[in-house]
């Protein structure tokens, strides 16, 4: 059957085509990939407050400068088919050429896409098991972090944190305080509703449910403030559920440590035994 | 004018009413979250503001200061010789804030312990019937006033059950059984503070925490300090 006339037909025009488009694509994704890489990189969240941090910043860059070239060829074929292949309104309205198969473009995609995907996920399940990323892993952590390690409990109430420090008898604070340069184990809980403790600048994030031990890993590294949010929404106040914390030097932890004793000794003497989950009493007038 | 241009036109009024409206609702809840706040009286000592806060906690609001909910849990204050159910006060900033609590509640308890100690408070100490303490047993704790932001919390003691001329609904008269609870705090910079209970108070409510515990202007408002 022959092609009905004035249908455009593939043909040695299609070739001057796909030439442009791959040309202007190299082009792009050559200029756009570094400036992804060495400048958007860098500032990407959550910045690099911890090892987990800073490993969190070098994902996100590899994974946008990866997925550049996508979309530069992306925005590189749209961009040329609505300039080049814009129809004539005045035109008469005709077919398209027809479609057809074509396995050598089937198989390229087939497998430049599998490959794309498996060398994301392989790559995200690496970074993930090497020291945790940051997130809770639950009660039996998979990826554990060796090194000096100080362990904190992170309790949820509606609405604010409290901090319990196993290792100094069991002691409760309203800050959280950590020192430098420390493998800091963190033990999230609650004690009500569900909430999530998120130390935005250090790059953990951790549900807080009741009745659960919620493990993350933290490695710290220099002096620094760092925010706190409850990410799950908690109740009335969870959008005032926030605080700042601080990585100090481990010998401004010691003092701090000492001085929280003290003012901590007024309560000890009523407070459970340190545990990684509690079911609090009473609920007297609870429902 | 065609009919494509009337169909635009119907559309764009549409969305125009649609985002009045819009703004009329969220209006009308900034209004109704932040009712207008009471302006604590100022007085100076040697140039530096000093106000006196008196508060009341009570088991039962009643139906007088909240005919929807009489049975709430709710903190009043004292504005010009009146208890209202206001808690959205205004104070200015870097003050000292003197606050008196008539607690005229039964005790809950607290199912957190560590707040049962004093913080940010002058001295960490609050005065109970003119008794420094600075702790009480968590199981009799009532109430508390807590203002996160500052790490100031003050937990306060619950009347005994046994106790006799327990009031039923506010306002109370100071001849019912209450504590008096004294204490100082600092206001820092301007800013817009929520304090809130942490006792689990809200009576029949899931935890203790439904009801008044979510809903402002009963156990929980702001500090506008301005």
């Amino acid at each position: 059957m022959s092609a009905p006339p004035h249908t455009p037909q593939p043909g040695s025009g299609w070739t001057v085509h796909a030439k442009r488009v791959l040309v202007a694509w190299i082009v792009l994704s050559a200029v756009a990939t570094p400036l992804v890489w060495f400048l958007l990189g860098p500032a990407l969240p959550p910045g690099k407050g911890s090892v987990q941090a800073a490993g969190q910043v070098f994902d996100n860059t590899v994974l946008v400068a990866f997925v550049t070239p996508i979309i530069s060829l992306l925005v590189v074929f749209f961009v040329y088919v609505l300039t080049q292949f814009r129809a004539d309104p005045s035109a008469e309205l005709v077919d398209g050429p027809p479609m057809r198969n074509d396995s050598t473009v089937q198989t390229t995609w087939v497998a430049v896409t599998s490959v794309a995907v498996l060398f994301l996920a392989g790559f995200g399940t690496y970074e993930l098991l090497k020291d945790g990323a940051g997130g809770g892993q639950g009660p039996a952590p998979i990826a554990k972090v060796s090194g000096r390690n100080l362990q904190v409990q992170v309790i949820a109430q509606q609405w604010e944190f409290t901090y319990r420090y196993p290792s100094y008898g069991g002691l409760e604070t309203s800050q959280l305080v950590l020192p430098a340069d420390t493998t800091v184990e963190l033990h999230v809980t609650s004690l009500d509703a569900t909430h999530s403790f998120w130390a935005l600048q250090l790059g953990v994030k951790a549900d807080a449910n009741p009745g659960e031990d919620n493990i993350a890993y933290v490695q710290t590294k220099g002096a620094r403030s760092f925010d706190i949010h409850c990410a799950e929404l908690c109740g009335l106040w969870h959008g005032y559920m926030y605080d700042t914390g601080h990585v100090v030097p481990a010998s401004q932890f010691t003092a701090w440590i000492k001085q929280q004793q003290q003012v901590f000794a007024s309560v000890a003497k009523y407070m459970p035994r340190y545990s990684t989950i509690y079911y609090p009493d009473p609920q007297r007038r609870g429902g | 004018m065609r009919g494509t241009t009337w169909k635009l036109l119907g559309v764009a009024v549409c969305v125009a009413a649609a985002g009045v409206l819009i703004g009329f609702y969220v209006s009308a809840l900034t209004q109704e979250n932040g009712s207008p706040s009471y302006s604590v009286p100022v007085q100076t000592s040697n140039g530096h503001p000093v106000v006196h806060l008196t508060i009341e906690t009570v088991a039962a609001v009643g139906p007088k200061l909240s005919p929807g909910s009489p049975d709430f849990v709710s903190y009043l204050i004292m504005e010009k010789g009146q208890w209202k159910r206001d808690t959205v006060w205004r104070v200015p900033a870097n003050a000292t804030v003197h606050v008196t609590i008539y607690q005229f509640d039964g005790d809950s308890g607290l199912r957190n312990p560590y707040l049962a100690r004093p913080e940010g408070i002058d001295g960490n100490v609050e005065m109970v019937d003119g008794k420094p303490l600075d702790a009480i047993d968590p199981a009799d704790a009532s109430h508390t006033f807590a203002v996160p932001a500052y790490h100031l919390i003050v937990p306060l003691p619950g009347v005994a059950d046994n106790a006799k001329n327990q009031c039923g609904y506010a306002p109370c008269a100071m001849s019912n059984a209450h504590h008096t609870i004294t204490f100082t705090f600092h206001t820092g910079a301007k800013g817009h503070y929520r304090w809130q209970c942490f006792v689990p108070c809200a009576a029949g409510w899931l935890y203790g925490f439904g009801g008044p515990m979510q809903t402002i202007g009963y156990m929980d408002g702001f500090l506008n300090v301005v």
